[in-house]
């Protein structure tokens, strides 16, 4: 009988990859993000609390500096001030959308500054010999050692208040856990086989550092960033409250929260709105903290 | 007639064939591990503790050994990824690190290693082409488009189509693709040595067997010499023509592959041999050879290490450690009962 | 009345539902095991011999769909409540595993393992639970094993842990042992040494073991029956000394030739082209022809019914009586 070979085996030694081609780990935690629900509603949230603040002037219905004794603390739902005015009489809205301009601001710079400094610090003692790890990480354990809250009241309370030296604090503050968090990761970079690899290669370190090194370690300092941003808004709102931070009367979450305080009994939701503002932008940072993580913790098919 | 190829500085041979490849002499690590009680120092790793052996051009060299025995940190030394404690590697004449010898740098260009397929022998966040060319382009400075010329030609040379593969990632690939990228990364540096530490290792048997035989045609296309280090027997006998047996942290037996498969003369390389399953449903082994796990490079015995396992142990095994010595041709063994003289009881007796 | 088989399946199939597909990781499969006897199931990745194992213990996640017959000693497990699963895993089903370190709890001491166990599943008191824990330990040749009931799992060798965890699986004298590559990750000496001891202990308690593995030698060392898995199916199975000797199967046969069986030393070798099909698509015909040297077009008509070879050796191909040579009996 006749040997009809149709189905031949494949020439090439390997078959083709399964799925669309190139997907690169980024491209699959978009992917995963888009999916997760919680995360991209949490995400608008945040995106619409942002737009808020930039857009401010066009948002606000009154100037925010703008007060009257006559009118002040009047409830939730006053025509013109429909989140009712503070003690000055200034309208809350127009504080609120002002004030996150400050806030955010004052909430995400030291974070930024930080990550960056940090980070670098970080790559440097992860990478380098013992000596150079030692060096770093106990300098950046005895910032450890102190509770960030007191550690920030303490800067802010020697330098001034003010929303540089808020700032100013803040980064210092979050140096530390930033330093510590890279160092971890970039030591378990450093010890898998591809770098190892690269070592062998006779690559200069810096290309190492560059190609192997940072790309695998910035998603994880990515996550531990935007989980800070939440901590940090609560900080420098606490900053403010203490009078260490931003100074009145420019609007500010924190600064009107102590304001506002007084009235509590008198006008106690109103005194509780930028308690809220806080708490929700500070969630929303956090929640978007774990969506990322999730996003990110792929178990890749081997 | 033909145009000559010039080979570039790196592949240049510089003492002929008779010359070995390389030559390792006495090469010793050990690493400090913890605080002994009662402040006695350290206790001490003695991962690896005088290896020495030869490679001869074009040859494979097949190294094997379970664990503990030392034989991925002899890898990693060789290539001066971890730093010898003492001993000298000499590569085509030239001493490595010594000032008249060759630098560090410039042995990786010619020696490189493929590693076991972990998922984490590539870089997760870089395309299969960036891998490829990281070497060449950080290593030799060579520009983008060449760099990527070289890695297209290679992944044809290890049996990948690049259209289909250049632009993966590695999470896409299969076993046994990521490996052919491992092997594509370590020859783009057109090196003459390759380190085979455990490649073959994690695959099924069918696509190791793939892999096999493109080491084969590699190993001939482009004049390599390979050094094949595993756990598994078969693979080793398979490939290699000469083998070194290493147990905690010294080569036991070394010889030519037939010969240490076919008569092997130290104890633990007849015991590793013995140990290996029967293919033979009708000849099944009936006790096992050793007894025991393989122990603990810390704090090993003095004198023979395999004494504590070894079914002719005598006092002089406890007192001198054996010097690897010759018993026939090439065939080393390092064992006082070859050594007329070494006063144990059994010398003498063919084995 | 005869007693049932220790094991019988029937039909088995296992899908595992995913977001965008459905994997068919095991296709059909059915044997039946007598007590005392040993069947090794010879597979690569992706072959699902893993996942049958994980189907007799219905350990597989929720969202996998079992269909087939499962009968442990006689007992349907398809009706079994939660609560038999239960009782059955661990008493009258155990399993042991590739890596000790996962299977064993590092938080307790292997006396405090053992016994528990036993409690659990027996009911004894604790004196007499860890009697039998020390027992266990001197059963599977671990020495000092008094001192061993208070070692805890990183305080063992690989070895040893291997023992410890074979200890556990046995301790409440199962009828059936299952075993997922117990000894791939395990050095040639100590591997051995498992093998020979899983040998003794099974034929001491008269366990029906089924020992899934890809390493043919260990397959041989242990197992009196063999079966090869690919795709989800067995395509051969039988005897080892007819599987081993007389392999029919084109994927057997590419498998022992992969295994360097007699293989002529620096040579290439004969290697199965190509790579395992993707389970979520697979053809409709005999599973291995895309790969087959051999392959015809019958191959694709439907799944290969099996050609008997006397003795109980079967194979799954369309051309198995061309592929016969002509020591083997004819079928």
């Amino acid at each position: 009988m006749a040997d009809i070979t149709a189905l031949q085996p494949a020439a090439t030694a390997a078959d083709a990859p399964r799925g669309a081609a190139g997907r690169s780990y980024w491209a699959t935690v978009g992917e995963r993000l888009r999916r997760d629900r919680l995360t991209v509603a949490v995400g608008g949230v945040v995106l619409a609390i942002v737009a808020l603040a930039v857009f401010a002037p066009w948002v606000a219905t009154h100037d925010p500096l703008d007060g009257s004794v006559l009118r002040r603390l009047q409830p939730i739902g006053t025509p013109g001030y429909f989140l009712g005015t503070d003690e000055t009489g200034r309208d809350i809205w127009s504080r609120l959308v002002y004030g996150g301009r400050l806030s955010l601001f004052c909430g995400m710079t030291p974070v930024l500054l930080a990550t960056a400094f940090g980070g670098v610090l970080g790559l440097v003692a992860g990478i380098g010999g013992r000596l150079l790890n030692s060096l770093v990480m106990r300098v950046v354990d005895v910032f450890y050692a102190f509770p960030s809250v007191l550690l920030a009241i303490a800067i802010c309370g020697v330098i001034g208040a003010g929303i540089a030296n808020t700032i100013l604090s803040l980064t210092v503050v979050f140096i530390p856990p930033i330093v510590r968090v890279t160092e971890s990761l970039t030591r378990q970079v450093k010890s898998r086989d591809f770098v190892e690899a690269a070592r062998a290669s006779a690559a200069p370190m810096h290309a190492i550092i560059r190609h192997q090194v940072v790309p695998n370690v910035l998603g994880g300092i990515l996550v531990y960033a935007t989980s800070l941003v939440g901590i940090s808004i609560i900080l420098s709102a606490g900053l403010s409250f203490l009078g260490l931070g931003v100074t009145p009367p420019d609007p500010e979450w924190g600064l009107m929260l102590n304001a506002l305080r007084q009235s509590i009994f008198v006008s106690p939701i109103v005194a509780a709105l930028p308690g809220v503002a806080i708490v929700v932008t500070s969630l929303c940072f956090n929640l978007l903290a774990d969506g990322l993580r999730s996003a990110m913790d792929i178990k890749l098919p081997t | 007639m033909n145009g000559s190829t010039t080979l570039p500085p790196n592949r240049v041979d510089r003492g002929g064939p008779a010359q070995p490849l390389l030559l390792v002499r006495g090469l010793k690590k050990h690493f400090p591990g913890r605080r002994r009680l009662f402040g006695r120092g350290r206790e001490m790793v003695q991962a690896v503790d005088g290896v020495s052996f030869s490679l001869a051009k074009g040859a494979t060299l097949g190294v094997v050994g379970e664990s503990g025995c030392g034989k991925s940190t002899t890898a990693r030394l060789l290539l001066h990824l971890i730093r010898p404690d003492a001993g000298e590697i000499i590569f085509d004449g030239e001493g490595v690190g010594e000032s008249h010898g060759i630098a560090v740098r410039d042995l990786r260009l010619q020696m490189q290693m493929v590693f076991q397929d972990s998922y984490s022998s590539l870089n997760p966040r870089a395309t299969i082409a960036d891998i490829i060319a990281f070497g060449p382009r950080a290593a030799k400075h060579m520009h983008r488009r060449q760099s990527r010329e070289r890695a297209t030609h290679l992944l044809e040379q290890v049996g990948l189509q690049p259209a289909l593969y250049a632009h993966r990632y590695p999470h896409e690939l299969s076993g046994g693709q990521r490996q052919r990228v491992n092997i594509a990364r370590a020859l783009a540096l057109e090196p003459r040595l390759l380190i085979l530490d455990e490649a073959v290792s994690a695959l099924d048997k069918s696509v190791e067997a793939q892999i096999l035989n493109l080491l084969f045609d590699l190993r001939r296309e482009l004049a390599l010499t390979y050094i094949f280090i595993s756990h598994d027997l078969n693979v080793v006998r398979h490939v290699s023509d000469r083998v070194v047996v290493m147990y905690l942290g010294r080569i036991v037996e070394a010889g030519p592959a037939a010969v240490i498969f076919g008569e092997p003369r130290h104890p633990y390389t007849q015991a590793l041999l013995r140990a290996m399953p029967s293919m033979d449903p009708d000849r099944r082994s009936t006790a096992p050879p050793l007894v025991g796990d393989p122990p603990n490079p810390i704090d090993p015995p003095s004198g023979c290490r395999f004494r504590t396992r070894c079914a002719f142990a005598e006092a002089v095994c406890a007192a001198v450690s054996p010097e690897l010595g010759r018993v026939a041709g090439e065939h080393e063994v390092a064992c006082h009962m070859m050594v007329p003289g070494s006063g144990h009881s059994r010398t003498g007796c063919g084995q | 009345m005869s007693e049932p088989p220790a094991v019988e399946v029937a039909d088995l199939r296992v899908r595992f539902r995913q977001r965008e597909r459905v994997v068919h990781a095991v296709n059909g499969i059915g044997f039946s095991l007598a007590r005392g006897e040993v069947l090794g199931i010879l597979g690569e990745s992706g072959s699902g011999k893993s996942v049958t194992l994980r189907a007799l213990m219905r350990l597989l996640p929720d969202n996998c769909e079992i269909d087939g017959r499962i009968e442990i000693g006689g007992e349907d497990l398809n009706n079994a409540s939660t609560a038999r699963l239960e009782q059955i895993r661990g008493g009258r089903v155990a399993m042991i595993f590739q890596e000790p370190m996962t299977a064993l709890d590092p938080v307790f001491t292997i006396g405090d393992q053992i016994a528990e166990t036993v409690v659990r599943h027996e009911g004894v008191s604790r004196r007499d639970a860890r009697r039998r824990a020390l027992e266990l330990l001197e059963q599977v040749q671990i020495p000092s094993a008094r001192r061993r009931l208070a070692s805890y799992p990183h305080e063992m060798s690989g070895g040893m842990r291997q023992r410890a965890m074979i200890a556990v699986a046995l301790c409440c004298n199962p009828s059936v042992l299952l075993a997922d590559e117990p000894t791939t990750a395990l050095d040639v000496t100590v591997q051995i040494q498992i093998l020979l001891l899983l040998r003794e202990l099974q034929r001491e308690r008269g366990m029906a073991v089924i020992f899934v593995t890809h390493d043919v030698g260990a397959a041989v060392e242990v197992s009196d029956r063999l079966a090869v898995m690919y795709a989800g199916r067995f395509v051969e199975s039988g005897a080892a000394g007819d599987v081993i000797r007389h392999a029919v199967h084109p994927y057997t046969q590419g498998l022992l030739a992969a295994n360097l069986h007699g293989a002529e030393p620096g040579t290439r070798l004969a290697t199965i082209v190509g790579a395992p099909p993707d389970l979520s698509t697979l053809p409709g015909g005999c599973s291995f022809a895309p790969r087959c040297t051999h392959a015809t077009l019958a191959c694709a008509a439907g799944v290969p019914a099996a050609q008997s070879f006397g003795g109980g050796h079967v194979a799954h191909c369309v051309r198995a009586d061309s592929l016969v040579r002509p020591d083997m009996p004819s079928p």
